[in-house]
């Protein structure tokens, strides 16, 4: 960095280490909150901290509801509810017709061009009239360009109608379903969990990627307390169950 | 310690709580959308926590995981950043507003003299903004409601609805005129449209974003957002740099925490069962989003906070703002009066408590101790308690000398005289009732004391002391009849 400037190259530059950075003694910011800690909580909890953080951890009580009171049919309903009260679309079908109901959708919407991420099956696709476009390092303003985006889903929460996004870098990015403004989602009934804490704990194996949990189109109150939908997220959400 | 302007809880100079409050107060408007606002975000609330048959054992498991990781919270920090680093990210660490603002400043000097920005408490906290402009960096702020605020060179009049004051047609006039839009509508929906079609082009050309945060995850180095336009989602997404900023408190142990917190912040927030988007992300993410992350830990005299074994709670708070709503105070004042920008009953013991009880001591007196904000509160901090505690500190840290001579002690000892002695006491009474008189007014009421007893009445009216007290007319009783009369008055005394 050293004060000079590289207006048209800033996104190339390597990122400045704290070293490059003239602080006061930034290592020392760290140690002395570090401290400040201790001594805040050695004052209360005394100097020997036992149990440990991880026993510790395991006796916060967690007596609210773990899982689902709720039979298949039951998630199903109840995950159709609260998309319906999201202002989302919901549609149902066999797995056979998968392809014949995207494409019905996408017919009743006028989206031709679809962005398709990596994690749906091709079996979903039809191929009539359609056009389906993998992301190979698409440019923004490539993805922008497209209609809309139809992705899968890792899991789905009736109780909050959520429907929870693990990204991965090979075609299956954030920007996908940030930047066209019709998102077209298949879920698959055996995905769909009633409580929170079960989404979590499918959620668990995916911790360290990139996720994005989604209820209902974006939306803003912020004119006279008016519920607008879709200010920046796609305006447009419709959800195919699978059952 | 900073040429750069920071705002700084302690240096600010502000008028007390009453002071501030009292032209506020008159502003029939203002107080009108405050209650329509609060009044349905409140209406929602109760509906999504009422149908909820296990809310009391959420609030208290997310109670128990904020004491837990702030019991152990060295430990956490230090894991955070072992994990955040690990994943390619850079963790700073900020003693103060000041320290803060600088590392970001120096961040975000590589960016083309702009940077988008989502709404974050802790940045207004820091005063950020004045910081980047000092260094000739604008930041957008990307929210509608701070949008309009930031285009109208307005200020916030709401912390949930910051944008209240202004109707559709002074927005449609506003966005009009700043984003040469002649012939744009006044639907909210052609508002919202033409927000959005503004801000895609900042989104897609600035190349530095700043946040908060509303969680950081020990466990794996994370960090989890909780947005409803989508406006958090571009800044985390579209850039190549991402900075955000983080007090230390925000700190939960592990990944799975977040199913007690996700439940708990959105229906206490917005009355919603979850906001439209939560983003969780860890570090740097190759081929997708912020090539370079940075997060700040923000200190600002919250470890002076966690000092205090009886107002530590304080730091529980996840920024819901269901206290505020909530309020009866703040459904008045609204956020104005407290001088701050952490408002109604957390602000009145938060800002207090970060000026190490230098400034903000009007602000545990701003409340009536009803203790709705304990019973609205999703992680169960117990506010009315910590009022009474900090106005003890308040009380207790006046100079020695003065203290003796505060009005407020000499009438207590006066008091104190008075109420020792039934002699004294019933003269005090008698005495009081010939000294009222000239105060009563036509209303029955005693709307205004003189001197020092004037600020008792500057907020409440007193009812006149009764032409006879209780106790002379149970002597009176006595005296004129052995045997007390059958009659239909209660005397269960």
């Amino acid at each position: 960095m050293g004060g000079t400037n590289h207006p048209q190259s800033c996104h190339n530059l390597p990122s400045p280490t704290m070293s490059e950075i003239p602080l006061h003694d930034p290592m020392s910011a760290r140690s002395e909150i570090l401290a400040r800690i201790r001594s805040a909580n050695r004052g209360i909890l005394g100097v020997d901290r036992e149990p440990t953080a991880d026993e510790s951890w395991r006796t916060i009580p967690r007596t609210y509801r773990q899982n689902s009171s709720l039979a298949d049919a039951g998630r199903v309903q109840l995950l159709t509810e609260r998309f319906i009260d999201y202002g989302a679309g919901v549609y149902k079908c066999q797995s056979v017709d998968v392809a014949a109901k995207v494409a019905d959708i996408l017919q009743s919407r006028t989206k031709q061009k679809l962005l398709v991420s990596r994690d749906v099956d091709p079996m979903w696709l039809s191929q009539d009239g359609l056009k389906f476009v993998y992301d190979n390092e698409l440019s923004y303003s490539e993805i922008e360009d497209c209609d809309g985006v139809l992705t899968g889903c890792t899991v789905a929460i009736a109780a909050t109608g959520t429907l929870a996004l693990c990204h991965t870098s090979n075609g299956n990015r954030r920007a996908l379903t940030l930047l066209p403004d019709y998102h077209l989602c298949v879920v698959r009934a055996s995905t769909i969990v009633e409580t929170v804490p079960e989404g979590f704990r499918a959620l668990e194996a995916h911790r360290l990627q990139p996720i994005t949990l989604i209820s209902g189109p974006s939306a803003t109150a912020d004119i006279e307390m008016t519920r607008i939908q879709g200010v920046h997220g796609p305006r447009v959400l419709d959800c195919v169950i699978v059952v | 310690m900073s040429p750069v302007p920071a705002h700084d809880f302690k240096d600010s100079r502000s008028p007390d709580f009453p002071t501030a409050a009292l032209p506020l107060l008159q502003d029939a408007q203002l107080r009108n959308n405050l209650r329509h606002a609060t009044g349905i975000i409140q209406g929602k609330r109760a509906r999504v926590v009422g149908e909820m048959p296990d809310w009391q054992a959420l609030r208290e498991a997310g109670q128990r995981i904020r004491a837990h990781a702030h019991e152990y919270l060295d430990l956490y920090l230090e894991q955070f950043e072992d994990r955040c680093t690990a994943a390619g990210g850079h963790v700073h660490w900020a003693r103060d507003a000041a320290e803060a603002n600088l590392i970001v400043v120096q961040l975000a000097k590589h960016s083309t003299g702009k940077v988008i920005k989502i709404k974050s408490m802790t940045t207004e906290e820091t005063g950020l903004n004045r910081a980047l402009e000092a260094a000739g960096i604008s930041p957008v702020e990307t929210d509608l409601a701070e949008l309009i605020v930031q285009l109208g060179h307005d200020k916030p009049s709401h912390i949930v609805v910051p944008a209240l004051h202004k109707n559709r047609r002074q927005v449609r006039e506003l966005f009009a005129r700043t984003m040469n839009l002649p012939d744009l509508g006044d639907r909210p929906e052609d508002l919202a449209e033409a927000a959005r079609l503004h801000l895609r082009r900042q989104f897609l050309s600035t190349p530095v974003a700043i946040s908060g945060a509303n969680f950081l995850i020990a466990e794996t180095g994370g960090v989890c957002i909780v947005e409803s336009e989508g406006n958090g989602r571009m800044c985390l997404t579209l850039p190549r740099t991402l900075i955000s900023v983080a007090g230390i408190d925000k700190i939960i142990p592990r990944f799975q925490d977040l199913e007690v917190m996700l439940q708990l912040l959105p229906r206490s927030a917005t009355g919603e069962r979850m906001n439209p988007y939560n983003s969780v992300w860890t570090g740097v993410h190759p081929g997708d989003g912020p090539q370079e992350f940075h997060i700040v830990l923000l200190d600002n005299r919250r470890t002076e906070v966690l000092r205090d074994p009886e107002a530590r709670e304080t730091l529980h708070c996840i920024r819901c703002g269901a206290c505020q709503n909530t309020c009866p105070v703040y459904r008045q004042t609204g956020g104005h009066a407290y001088g701050s920008v952490y408002a109604g009953p957390i602000g009145a013991i938060l800002t207090p408590q970060l000026a190490m009880m230098e400034r903000g001591q009007s602000l545990p007196y701003a409340s009536s101790l009803c203790g709705a904000c304990y019973e609205v509160c999703p992680v169960k901090i117990n506010i009315p308690e910590i009022l009474i505690h900090l106005r003890g500190r308040v009380v207790t840290g006046r100079p020695k000398a003065l203290s003796a001579l505060h009005p407020e002690a000499v009438v207590m000892r006066a008091m104190r005289w008075i109420f020792s002695n039934s002699t004294r006491f019933s003269m005090a009474q008698r005495v009081g009732r010939i000294a009222q008189r000239p105060w009563i007014r036509r209303s029955g009421w005693i709307e205004r004391l003189p001197s020092v007893l004037g600020r008792w009445t500057r907020t409440r009216d007193l009812r006149p002391l009764p032409a006879q007290s209780f106790r002379e007319w149970f002597h009176g009783r006595h005296e004129s009849s052995a045997v007390l009369p059958q009659s239909s008055e209660p005397h269960h005394e």
